[in-house]
């Protein structure tokens, strides 16, 4: 095949992929899946959920400028980042457990790329026509009738690239202010051009780079393809019912001698990445499972039954060969390796759930002050200063009452008050959703022990109450 | 070379000669967008060292064609900063001290402006902490020889402790009793007793007893008849648990025979006053400082 004199270039012109339309039970899938992806994705930010007058009313919000995340009844502080954590932990297991049931599923139905690309392809066969359409017009001299189809082709792409690509800023303001300020001009620099980037990946790769992303750009295929064992469900061509291949006039001609494959060519013109599954697994298929209509349709035609190329494990795939009966999908979907996934992976959702039900919305931390460590004062007494914070978690004002357990003579007062007025607990309130940083000082009889635990406590003293300690030290010069 | 080209049937394209784990590699060309992306990277290089300071020279790098430095940057921000600050910190030098506590936004503002400028003009006498040592007072407790409401701080900082040419400065006179020959030793071993009775520190004596009328003749016109100290005079209290330079005997007898003339420099010749303003509240939140006296107090 290569030519013996001049070496191959190291770098090839990418191949335009012209799939056909096709139709079946997978398209429709696919239909449904982007209908619902996209639903969500463009829906979510405008659901409203009323937290009362101190939050915002976004169902789904993140909240860069004051670090919270809110998800309808769950609000995420910075430090409780770890259920951030804890989702993306399932997301992997959750990979892991989708990879090993139904393969590369992820990269066929819900990738935003496939999704993405699939819809662009859609476009451009309402514009250019099907498959033979846009070859003939691929291949046609630039005139005024190309370039207007293409620019209505762009323009349509630009113009889906910037309503689904640019509605991701609306996850992080609210939504329908957000619109506003963007269409009259005075959202935040950010805004517009997190949009101008968006719509630009989205028009290029939904547009132009497509099969190129899945197969050169994307890690995911490497990662999803070192998943599967020979008890995933894949797309396989069964070679050994349809090959020897050969056209419905061979097959007629010389009957016997051909298998179910009547060379037809239609599961490479609708693949969108523009691969020949018959030539066996690789790293091209996104498992998107339209070759499986497209054959299916044919062999309904011809009269044979469907399945030709099908989801299909390697395992089923070896006894089917062997002329053995092939394991049902059920076997696949439940087995050791697939529901010790779902118990790992379920089990951090409801550890994750059972954390959310018993946290504490009210938190205090203390730190001491190390510069100087102890102030002797001047009837002998000695000071500790300390930098309390305390967290009000929830979206109304509390007040709060500090104190201190195991140091029963310890007089507390804050910067602003002074030692006169000082008493055993402290009093402050602490507006909603957000962190009061006060300096308490702590002064204790000069006698005692050099260092002293004991531990700050705060209870919210309003009607619902509350409330959480934590320990602290007191430092005295030694005796 | 040509004959040990090997070809993969299934897909012609060449197979490298490395083999792992009787795995073998194709030679698959890479697409055509990947390389200009390549190209693009190297143009976005030649034009970024073009633009911005990249080549190391001898003693500097190359400057780049628009002018931007790290330095530059940092004076740029800094810059802003400081009109940022400037409606605040005109706020502050316009409000009377006493009315700062009563706007907690301001107060803040100057406690903070105050920290920062505590550490670069004040840190070397009184410690980062302000815990200050031997000679330099500790301004985190509530001892203080000058009065330690806002105001009596600020004029502290202001006017600062002995400074000889200046008419306001604050000063306090004692004598050196030994050195000047004003009391003899003995007397003066008998005060120092005396005030280590009224310090707590030692239990009554005969020699106590008679330093007791060494210091009302001597000590008590400014350390006040108790020992309770002076503030108008900066005196200090010797009854307390704070010693500036010592509490021991041999300290105390010390200051009585040379007496003692700490020193602090006058603010007001470098600082401006919303500096000295911010210096004063955050010294006075610091934990030790007194309450603003009402209209009537004053002093101590
Ligand atoms: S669509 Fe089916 S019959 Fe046609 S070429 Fe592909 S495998 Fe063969
Ligand atoms: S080979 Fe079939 S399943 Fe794989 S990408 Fe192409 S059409 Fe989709």
């Amino acid at each position: 095949m290569l030519a013996p004199t001049a070496p191959p270039s190291l770098y090839a012109k990418r191949k335009g992929v012209y799939p056909k339309a096709v139709n079946g039970f997978y398209r429709r899938l696919k239909w449904a899946v982007m209908a619902m992806t996209l639903a969500i994705y463009w829906g979510t930010p405008w659901i409203r959920w009323d937290r009362g007058p101190y939050a915002p009313d976004q169902a789904v919000l993140i909240d860069l400028a004051h670090r919270r995340f809110y998800m309808f009844a769950i609000e995420i502080w910075p430090q409780e980042f770890y259920y951030v954590a804890g989702l993306l932990i399932m997301a992997g297991i959750g990979l892991f457990l989708v990879t090993s049931a139904v393969g590369r599923a992820w990269c066929g139905y819900a990738c935003p790329q496939t999704v993405w690309t699939d819809l662009y392809q859609h476009v451009e066969r309402f514009i250019d026509g099907d498959r033979n359409a846009q070859l003939k017009l691929a291949k046609a001299p630039w005139g005024v009738r190309k370039l207007a189809r293409r620019l209505v082709k762009w323009a349509v792409w630009l113009g889906i690239a910037f309503i689904t690509g640019g509605a991701w800023i609306f996850y992080f303001a609210d939504a329908p202010t957000l619109q506003h300020a963007f269409w009259i001009g005075t959202a935040p620099p950010v805004t517009y051009a997190t949009v101008a980037i968006l719509t630009a990946t989205t028009f290029v790769l939904g547009g132009f780079m497509r099969e190129q992303v899945c197969i050169y750009m994307c890690p995911w295929p490497r990662i999803q393809t070192a998943m599967l064992d020979e008890k995933s469900l894949v797309v396989t061509y069964k070679d050994w019912r349809g090959e020897q291949r050969g056209s419905l006039k061979k097959a007629e001609a010389r009957p016997g001698s051909y298998g179910d494959c009547l060379d037809c060519n239609q599961c490479v013109a609708v693949c969108p990445t523009g691969i020949d599954i018959r030539e066996g697994p690789q790293i091209g298929c996104i498992t998107c499972a339209l070759c499986i209509d497209a054959c299916d349709k044919v062999m309904a035609q011809v009269g044979r039954p469907r399945g030709l190329i099908d989801y299909c494990t390697e395992e089923s795939a070896q006894a089917e060969r062997n002329g053995a009966e092939p394991q049902p999908a059920i076997r696949t979907l439940l087995r050791a390796r697939t529901i010790a996934y779902f118990c790992i992976w379920s089990s951090v959702g409801l550890a994750m759930l059972f954390a959310l039900g018993v946290r504490s919305r009210l938190d205090i931390s203390a730190q001491q002050d190390r510069n100087p460590i102890f102030v002797r004062l001047s009837d002998g007494a000695i000071r500790n200063a300390y930098t309390v914070k305390l967290r009000n978690m929830e979206a109304r004002p509390r007040t709060m009452e500090i104190g201190i357990a195991g140091a029963p003579a310890g007089r507390l007062w804050t910067e602003g008050g002074t030692r006169e007025t000082a008493g055993a607990t402290l009093r402050t309130s602490v507006p909603a959703d957000s962190v009061a940083r006060l300096r308490v000082f702590l002064l204790l009889p000069s006698a005692g022990p050099a260092r002293q635990d004991f531990d700050f406590t705060v209870r919210a003293t309003d009607r619902e109450g509350g409330s959480a300690r934590e320990p602290a030290r007191f430092e005295r010069p030694p005796a | 070379m040509a004959d040990e080209k090997r070809v993969d049937p299934a897909t012609g394209t060449e197979i490298k000669h490395h083999e792992w784990d009787g795995i073998q590699e194709l030679d698959t060309p890479l697409p055509r967008w990947w390389l200009w992306t390549f190209y693009a990277t190297i143009l976005f290089a030649i034009g970024y060292t073009i633009a911005y300071p990249a080549w190391p020279m001898i003693d500097r790098a190359t400057g780049g064609m628009l002018g931007w430095s790290s330095r530059g940057a940092l004076e740029k921000e800094l810059e802003a900063r400081e009109r940022q600050m400037a409606p605040i910190r005109l706020a502050i030098a316009e409000t009377p001290i006493t009315a700062l506590p009563g706007r907690p936004q301001l107060m803040q503002a100057a406690v903070e402006g105050g920290r920062a400028a505590f550490r670069v003009h004040c840190v070397q006498c009184h410690g980062s902490g302000a815990a200050g040592s031997r000679g330099y007072p500790n301004l985190n407790d509530d001892d203080w020889l000058w009065g330690g409401d806002l105001i009596a701080i600020e004029k502290t900082i202001t006017d600062g402790v002995r400074n000889p040419d200046h008419a306001a400065t604050r000063t306090s006179l004692m004598p050196a009793f030994g050195k000047d020959q004003l009391l003899t030793l003995e007397q003066i071993d008998d005060v120092v007793a005396h005030v280590r009775v009224i310090s707590g520190q030692d239990k009554r004596s005969a020699a106590a007893q008679r330093g007791a009328r060494v210091f009302a003749d001597n000590c008590a016109v400014c350390h006040g008849p108790a020992g309770e100290g002076n503030r108008a005079v900066g005196a200090p209290r010797l009854t307390d648990a704070i010693w500036l330079y010592g509490g021991d005997a041999d300290t105390i007898r010390e200051t009585v025979w040379n007496s003692r003339h700490g020193v602090m420099p006058r603010w007001n010749d470098k600082l401006d006053k919303a500096t000295i303003r911010m210096l004063a509240a955050y010294v006075h939140s610091l934990g030790g400082g007194d309450a603003v006296p009402s209209v009537a107090g004053g002093g101590r």
